[in-house]
C-alpha cells in the first residue's frame, strides 16, 4: 500500500525545512522523524484494515462454500457435498421461489402505470446525464445499475403487492427497509431540529429520544409482543372501543407487517436522532447568523444553510441503517415467529429458519443473495448519492 | 400584542408560539418513547397471574405491586445475574473503546491521506487466501497454511505485484469496510465458531470483544469520516507550517475538535455491542453469557416470563441511560466548538 500526499504535504516538508535551518536537531533523530511521518498513513489505517480483514474475509469464503454445498448429517458427523448452483436455482426458480420472490400475479392497469412510470422516469435520468457535460463512462454505468434495480424491484413490487399476489421475503425486507429509514429519518430530524433550540429542559427530552436505541433489540421485539397484543395489552380499552377487541392485528398480512415496521421506527428513529443532532451541533454558527442577519426566515435557513451542512452525514447514516435494515430479524422472529403464513417473514429471517432445520446450503444461498442485493443498492447509492452529496462540495 | 409572540429574542431563543408547538410535538413523542418502557416497569412489578388476567395500568389503583420478579433476578439467580452482567461491560467497554481508537486513526486516514492499493496486490492476497483454504481442505495444519500463505503473498508482492498500475482509492477501502457489514449474522457466525473453536477462544471475553471490534470498526470508521471533513484542513496546515507532527496534528487538533462526534460515535457502537445478541449466542456458553441472552432465556418451556425479562431488560437499560446523561454534554458542546471555529 503506496501513500500519496494531499497539499498540506507539501506545506508540511516546507514547514520542516524552516525549521531544520532554524535550529540544530540531531540528523538521526530528525531522519526518525521523518521515517515515522512518511509511515504516518499507514500507521493510521493499517490496523483497522488488518482487523476487519481477519475476521471477514474467512466467514465470506466459507459461507459462500456453504452456499454452493449441500449439508448433511451422516453416521459420525456431517458432510459437504458441493451441488453448485442448486441452492440458488431452487430460490429463483424452484421449490422457494414463491417463498423467496414471492407469488407474482398479472400486474394491474395502475401497476402497469406506475411501472411504466418509473421506467420512463428511469431512462430520461440516464439519457440527461448522457447528454450532460458531467458525464462519464462510471457515472453512466451505475446509473445503468441503480436503474436496472429500481426497475426490477418495481417489477417484483407491483406484482406481488395487488390483491392477487403475495410478496416474498425479499420484497418485504424491501419495504421494511425503506418504508422505515423515510419515517426514521424525519422523525429524527424533526426531533434533531426541535432540541437544538435554546428551549428549557431540552436536555431531558434528549436523552429521553435516545431510550429505545439502548434496549436490546430480542428485549424489544418483547415489549412490543406485549404491546401489541389486543386483549392483554395496555391499548385493550382502545381496541374494543373501535371494535377490534380479542382480534389480533398480527393475524392479518399487513397489520404483522405494520407491527414490525412501527416497532423498527421505535427502535432505530433514536440512531437518526443523535448522529443528526451532533451534526446540527457541530455546524458552523457564522453561516447561519449571517443568513439570519441578511434577513433570512427559519425556512430559507434550514434549506440553504443548516441542509448542506448536514447533507454527508445524513448520506452516511442513511447508508449504514440500509445495511443494517436488510438485516431485520428480532423483530419479525419474536413478535410475528414471521407470520401469519411468511407474510411478515424478512430475509434473514428465512435464512435463520433454514439454518434452524439444518438446510445451510440454503441458509447460505439467502444470505449471500442478500449480500448481493445489498451490495448492488448499497453502491448504486454510494456512487451515485453519497459521493456527489458528500464531496461535490454543496 | 400578537405580533410578540412570533418574534425571539435572539436567533437561537425561539419565538413563545414556536416554543409551544415545540413542546407540544416533543412531549408527544417523549410519551411515545416512555410509555413502553412504563409499560415494562408496572409488568415487572405485577405478580404473573395480573399480567396474564388483562391490561392494568397503575400500581396501587389497579393492583398491589409485588417485588418477586426484582427478588428472583437479584437473590435467587444472584450470581448468574451478576456474571453476564460483569460480562456486558467488560465486553461492550472493552471493544467501543478499542473500536474508537483504532477506528478515528483509520478515518482520518481515509480523510486525509491518499492511500493507492494496487489492484495486484489484492487480487494476489486473495488468491493466497483461496490456496491457504485448499491445502487447509486438504488436511494441511491450519497454523502451517496461514504462515505459508503469509509468506507466499510477501514473495509474490515483491516479484509481480507491483507490475499491475490499476488502483484503488479512499472510496473503495471506505466501501470494503462498510460492506463486511452486509453479510447477515447468520451466515457468519458459523465461520467465526469454527474460528474461534480453533484458537481455543471459544466462551470467553476475548472472543466477543474480538468480534464486536471488527463488527463495530466499519461504522466508526464512517461516522467519524464525515465529522473530520467537516474541519478546516487550513487549522492543520497551519499546525504543520509550526512544526508539529502528523500525530500531533491528529491528536491535540482534529480531535478535540470532533469530540461532538466521537461522543456520539462511542454511544453508538457501546449500544452496539451491548446489546448484541446473535454473535453472543454462538460464542459464549456459560463463563461469557452476556446480558441479551438472559433476556431471551427467559421465554423457555412455560413461555415467556413477562415479568423476569421486564426486570432484566431495565437492569440492562439504566446503566447506559446514566452513560448517555453524562456524555450528552459534550454533543452540546459542539455549538461552542462552532464559535471558536469561526
Amino acid at each position: 500500500m503506496s501513500v500519496g500526499r494531499q497539499p498540506q504535504g507539501s506545506a508540511q516538508s516546507a514547514g520542516s525545512g524552516l525549521e531544520a535551518s532554524a535550529e540544530q536537531v540531531d540528523s538521526r533523530l530528525r531522519g526518525l522523524a521523518t521515517r515515522a511521518e512518511r509511515l504516518a498513513g499507514n500507521v493510521f489505517i493499517l490496523p483497522t484494515v488488518l482487523v476487519i480483514l481477519a475476521l471477514s474475509i474467512f466467514p465470506l469464503i466459507v459461507s459462500l462454500y456453504l452456499s454452493l454445498a449441500r449439508f448433511r448429517f451422516v453416521r459420525g458427523g456431517f458432510e459437504l457435498n458441493f451441488a453448485g448452483l442448486a441452492n440458488y436455482r431452487k430460490l429463483l426458480f424452484g421449490s422457494e421461489r414463491s417463498h423467496f420472490l414471492g407469488s407474482l400475479a398479472e400486474p394491474s392497469l395502475l401497476g402497469w402505470l406506475i411501472f411504466i412510470g418509473v421506467a420512463v422516469l428511469l431512462a430520461y435520468s440516464i439519457i440527461r446525464h448522457v447528454r450532460s457535460e458531467a458525464f462519464s463512462v462510471g457515472g453512466l454505468f451505475w446509473r445503468v445499475l441503480a436503474g436496472i434495480v429500481t426497475i426490477v424491484t418495481v417489477w417484483l413490487l407491483i406484482r406481488s403487492v395487488g390483491t392477487e399476489g403475495r410478496p416474498g421475503t425479499l420484497i418485504i425486507t424491501v419495504i421494511y427497509v425503506f418504508v422505515g429509514i423515510f419515517f426514521q429519518y424525519l422523525i429524527g430530524l424533526g426531533l434533531a431540529l426541535l432540541t437544538t433550540q435554546r428551549l428549557p429542559g431540552r436536555r431531558f427530552f434528549r436523552v429521553v429520544f435516545l431510550l429505545p436505541m439502548m434496549i436490546t433489540p430480542v428485549g424489544i421485539a418483547y415489549m412490543f409482543r406485549m404491546l401489541t397484543d389486543t386483549d392483554k395489552g395496555p391499548f385493550n380499552p382502545i381496541w374494543y372501543a373501535i371494535g377490534l377487541g380479542g382480534t389480533s392485528w398480527v393475524n392479518d398480512p399487513w397489520g404483522a407487517r405494520a407491527a414490525v415496521l412501527i416497532g423498527d421506527i421505535w427502535q432505530w428513529t433514536p440512531l437518526m436522532f443523535i448522529v443528526l443532532l451532533a451534526a446540527l451541533e457541530g455546524q458552523s454558527i457564522d453561516q447561519y447568523e449571517a443568513a439570519l442577519v441578511d434577513g433570512a426566515n427559519r425556512v430559507q435557513v434550514f434549506w440553504y444553510v443548516t441542509l448542506p451542512q448536514i447533507l454527508p452525514v445524513s448520506a452516511t447514516i442513511i447508508l449504514i441503517r440500509m445495511i443494517e435494515g436488510f438485516k431485520i430479524i428480532d423483530l419479525p422472529n419474536v413478535l410475528t415467529n414471521g407470520g401469519p403464513g411468511t407474510a411478515s417473514e424478512s430475509l434473514t429471517l428465512q435464512a435463520f429458519i433454514f439454518w434452524r432445520s439444518l438446510d445451510l446450503g440454503g441458509s447460505a444461498a439467502i444470505a449471500y443473495m442478500l449480500l448481493i442485493v445489498v451490495t448492488l443498492i448499497g453502491l448504486a447509492y454510494f456512487n451515485l448519492i453519497h459521493q456527489s452529496v458528500a464531496e461535490g462540495g454543496i | 400584542m400578537i405580533d410578540k409572540l412570533f418574534r425571539s429574542k435572539t436567533p437561537f431563543h425561539p419565538s413563545p408560539a414556536i416554543m409551544a408547538v415545540s413542546y407540544v410535538l416533543l412531549g408527544f413523542w417523549a410519551f411515545v418513547v416512555l410509555f413502553p418502557l412504563y409499560w415494562l416497569v408496572v409488568t415487572s412489578l405485577k405478580l404473573p397471574i395480573q399480567v396474564i388476567q388483562g391490561p392494568y395500568y397503575l400500581p396501587y389503583v389497579d393492583f398491589e405491586p409485588d417485588l418477586h420478579a426484582w427478588r428472583y433476578i437479584f437473590f435467587d439467580l444472584r450470581n448468574d445475574t451478576i456474571r453476564p452482567y460483569i460480562n456486558t461491560v467488560v465486553v461492550s467497554l472493552a471493544s467501543s473503546i478499542l473500536a474508537l481508537l483504532f477506528g478515528m486513526a483509520a478515518s482520518y486516514g481515509l480523510v486525509r491521506f491518499e492511500y493507492r492499493p494496487r489492484l495486484g496486490a489484492i487480487l494476489t492476497g486473495i488468491g493466497c487466501i483461496a490456496l491457504a483454504i485448499v491445502a487447509i481442505n486438504f488436511g494441511a495444519p491450519w497454523q502451517v497454511a496461514v504462515v505459508a500463505a503469509i509468506a507466499v503473498f510477501l514473495i509474490l508482492l515483491q516479484a509481480i505485484g507491483r507490475r499491475f498500475e490499476r488502483a484503488l482509492g479512499n472510496n473503495d477501502i471506505a466501501f470494503w469496510m462498510i460492506s463486511t457489514r452486509m453479510l447477515p449474522p447468520v451466515a457468519v457466525v458459523l465461520p467465526i465458531y469454527i474460528l474461534f473453536q480453533q484458537l481455543g477462544l471459544l466462551d470467553t471475553r476475548t472472543a466477543l470483544i474480538v468480534t464486536y471490534l471488527a463488527v463495530n470498526l466499519p461504522l466508526v470508521v464512517w461516522l467519524m469520516r464525515d465529522y473530520f471533513q467537516t474541519i478546516p484542513v487550513e487549522l492543520e496546515e497551519c499546525a504543520a507550517i509550526d512544526g508539529a507532527s502528523r500525530y500531533r496534528i491528529f491528536w491535540s487538533i482534529v480531535l478535540p475538535l470532533s469530540i461532538p462526534g466521537l461522543v456520539a460515535t462511542f454511544l453508538l457502537v457501546l449500544v452496539f455491542a451491548w446489546n448484541e445478541y446473535l454473535l453472543a449466542l454462538f460464542l459464549s456458553s456459560a463463563n461469557a453469557q452476556t446480558m441479551p441472552l438472559l433476556v431471551a432465556a427467559q421465554n423457555a418451556t412455560r413461555g415467556p416470563q413477562w415479568w423476569y425479562m421486564s426486570v432484566i431488560i431495565l437492569i440492562m437499560i439504566l446503566p447506559v441511560i446514566a452513560m448517555a446523561i453524562l456524555l450528552e454534554r459534550y454533543i452540546a458542546r459542539g455549538l461552542l466548538v462552532g464559535a471558536v471555529k469561526g
